[in-house]
């Protein structure tokens, strides 16, 4: 019974996981850039989300909308007027850019929230299933989070948007020449992953103590979760969410909760020199 | 003409070594401070400036230098023993992991680079009983007052920087350089006509954590006090770039120029802006990304350095 909580929590954790990697990994396989203010924005959305929660007595889950929203329209800002300019240039230039721009989001947040821990404390009880026991605000939360990624999922396969930007991420002339224009469709996806990234946030933040001092913590976990489900798809992010949910819970069950953030870094090096195209990953995608 | 440069950088050298005799402690400091971002910056040239790999891995071989050479005084070795001690660690860490990681390319590699920097940080803090954990570690404070050690280090970080930049001088006019840059350039084509690739991108990899280690120890017991988080730190990793970026990349004075212009800066402008560090820090970077893409140097010669 004991494995069976602490497989309980992997996935919970997992499906968390999926949701922070799956903006992430799309921004990656589409626009060919690693966006260092991915954990900021996650963070903001947890503020965001904390403080309607606590000044308004939103729930938290209701203010996830327009929280999303409000990130959307920051990434889709900042890729337009930004990251545009140079997002053919080579990977040292947009890597440097995004994490000069994540410095300066820090650096207000740090300041306008200061970085003490917060955390929406909801009480919903819980579920207890033969000795596995299972909170319920976090089972709402890791069902919210798989069905967000479904909804990603299913507005890449079948909306207009969606089918343009895998047609850009494809190939970005042969998108263009059809009429597509790429400069927006990159604006939206920056949009699509600072939007769940800020959901993931708020659903963060009924699960952990949100604080600046994780950001890096989160966009860490969205590295090795792409690395080991694979880059660029919402099915890869899936698998390696998951699987980082669990590794991270078995190793924090045999060797205690540091080793835990450890073990994923050290199986992402690893993975990383053995199969750089993940677990479900295709080749071709640089 | 072609050596005026030189001069200009041996006269800049001189300045740096003659503070002590003209100006205060604090001043000796930035000094010192000047001279070891100077060799940390020339030495993220060589994997980041010649062979263009986006390597973040900066603090790791920092902090990996400051450790072990932390633990290699504690353990009764002499300091100057210790500190060659560390960089070889660190060199021979460089060269071992370079073989795996730098088969990858772009932002795999940038992402294995910063990795790298976590994981050990991530040791450091967890293996409380060798490397003191996150408490941290004390080193043995060099005796002989505040004068003297500020000297001692002063003259020990202009040293690396010295060595650095004859490297890079040598690594410039060399075979290296010139494969390193074919690299840069266009990696596949430079493995067709003969240039042993992987054995270059190691040799550079190693070439820039060798000063890294030396710094790294050097500093350890200039400060006599160490911590997980302060010597595998993510600001330094990015800084040091983008001193190199801001001085021009891939050049003998770039990294010189800019890790100058940067720490000056730095002890003018951000000293009074203490709230607002890293918000300067990112608006400096996204200036100098779209406003100076090549470098200060650029804006000297029109030869460019790109």
């Amino acid at each position: 019974m004991e494995y069976g909580q602490v497989l309980a929590n992997g996935l919970m954790l997992g499906a968390i996981y999926a949701c922070i990697a799956v903006g992430f990994s799309l921004v990656w396989g589409v626009l060919n850039v690693i966006n260092m203010m991915h954990g900021s924005f996650i963070i903001l959305g947890g503020y965001l989300t904390f403080f309607a929660w606590l000044h308004l007595k939103v729930n938290p889950f209701v203010s996830l909308l327009p929280v999303a929203a409000v990130l959307f329209a920051l990434g889709y800002l900042i890729q337009y007027a930004l990251i545009n300019r140079v997002v053919t240039r080579p990977v040292l230039t947009t890597l440097t850019l995004t994490f000069g721009l994540d410095m300066i989001l820090y650096n207000f947040m740090n300041l306008g929230f200061t970085a003490t821990p917060r955390r929406i404390v909801l009480d919903l009880g819980r579920l207890d299933l033969g000795g596995v026991i299972l909170p319920l605000d976090r089972v709402a939360a890791m069902g919210l989070a798989l069905v967000l990624t479904g909804v990603l999922y299913a507005v890449l396969r079948t909306s207009r948007t969606g089918r343009a930007i895998v047609a850009v991420r494809m190939d970005r002339d042969a998108a263009a020449l059809m009429g597509i224009r790429v400069n927006r469709v990159y604006a939206i996806t920056f949009g699509i992953g600072a939007l769940m990234a800020g959901a993931c946030g708020a659903l963060a933040a009924v699960v952990f103590p949100i604080t600046t001092s994780v950001t890096g913590l989160f966009l860490g976990k969205a590295f090795v979760i792409c690395v080991i489900g694979g880059l660029g798809s919402v099915p890869g992010a899936l698998v390696g969410g998951i699987a980082l949910g669990l590794i991270e819970s078995l190793a924090g069950h045999w060797l205690g909760p540091q080793s835990a953030i450890l073990a994923g870094f050290l199986i992402m090096l690893v993975l990383l020199i053995v199969r750089p195209t993940g677990l479900v990953g295709k080749k071709g995608y640089e | 003409m072609k050596r005026l440069p030189y001069v200009l950088f041996a006269l800049w050298m001189l300045a740096l070594a003659a503070s002590p005799f003209l100006a205060s402690n604090y001043i000796v400091k930035i000094a010192t401070f000047l001279a070891m971002y100077a060799a940390l910056a020339l030495s993220w040239n060589f994997i980041g400036g010649y062979a263009g790999y986006p390597s973040f891995s900066t603090a790791a071989f920092f902090g990996l230098g400051a450790y072990s050479g932390a633990l290699m005084q504690n353990a009764g070795l002499w300091v100057g023993a210790a500190w060659v001690g560390a960089a070889i660690v660190t060199t021979v860490f460089a060269a071992l992991l370079g073989f795996a990681i730098l088969r990858m390319r772009g932002h795999y590699f940038a992402i294995a680079s910063i990795a790298l920097v976590e994981v050990l940080m991530l040791i450091a803090s967890t293996w409380a009983g060798f490397t003191g954990g996150g408490e941290g570690l004390n080193v043995k404070i060099m005796p002989g007052g505040p004068n003297y050690i500020g000297r001692v280090f002063l003259y020990t970080m202009l040293c690396i920087m010295l060595a650095a930049f004859i490297a890079t001088v040598l690594v410039d006019r060399g075979r290296l350089g010139f494969g390193l840059r074919c690299i840069q350039q266009n990696e596949d084509a430079a493995d067709m006509v003969g240039v042993d690739v992987t054995r270059y991108k190691t040799a550079a990899f190693a070439l820039s954590a060798v000063f890294c280690g030396a710094i790294g120890a050097a500093y350890a017991s200039w400060v006599a006090y160490i911590s997980p988080v302060d010597s595998f730190s993510i600001l330094l990793t990015l800084k040091v770039p983008v001193m190199v970026l801001l001085g021009g990349p891939g050049t003998v004075f770039g990294p010189v120029i800019g890790s100058a212009a940067f720490v000056l800066m730095e002890e003018t402008i951000w000293a009074k802006f203490l709230d607002y560090h890293q918000a300067i820090l990112g608006v400096i970077i996204v200036l100098l990304i779209f406003f100076l893409p090549g470098g200060l140097l650029r804006l000297f010669s029109r030869r460019g350095a790109a």
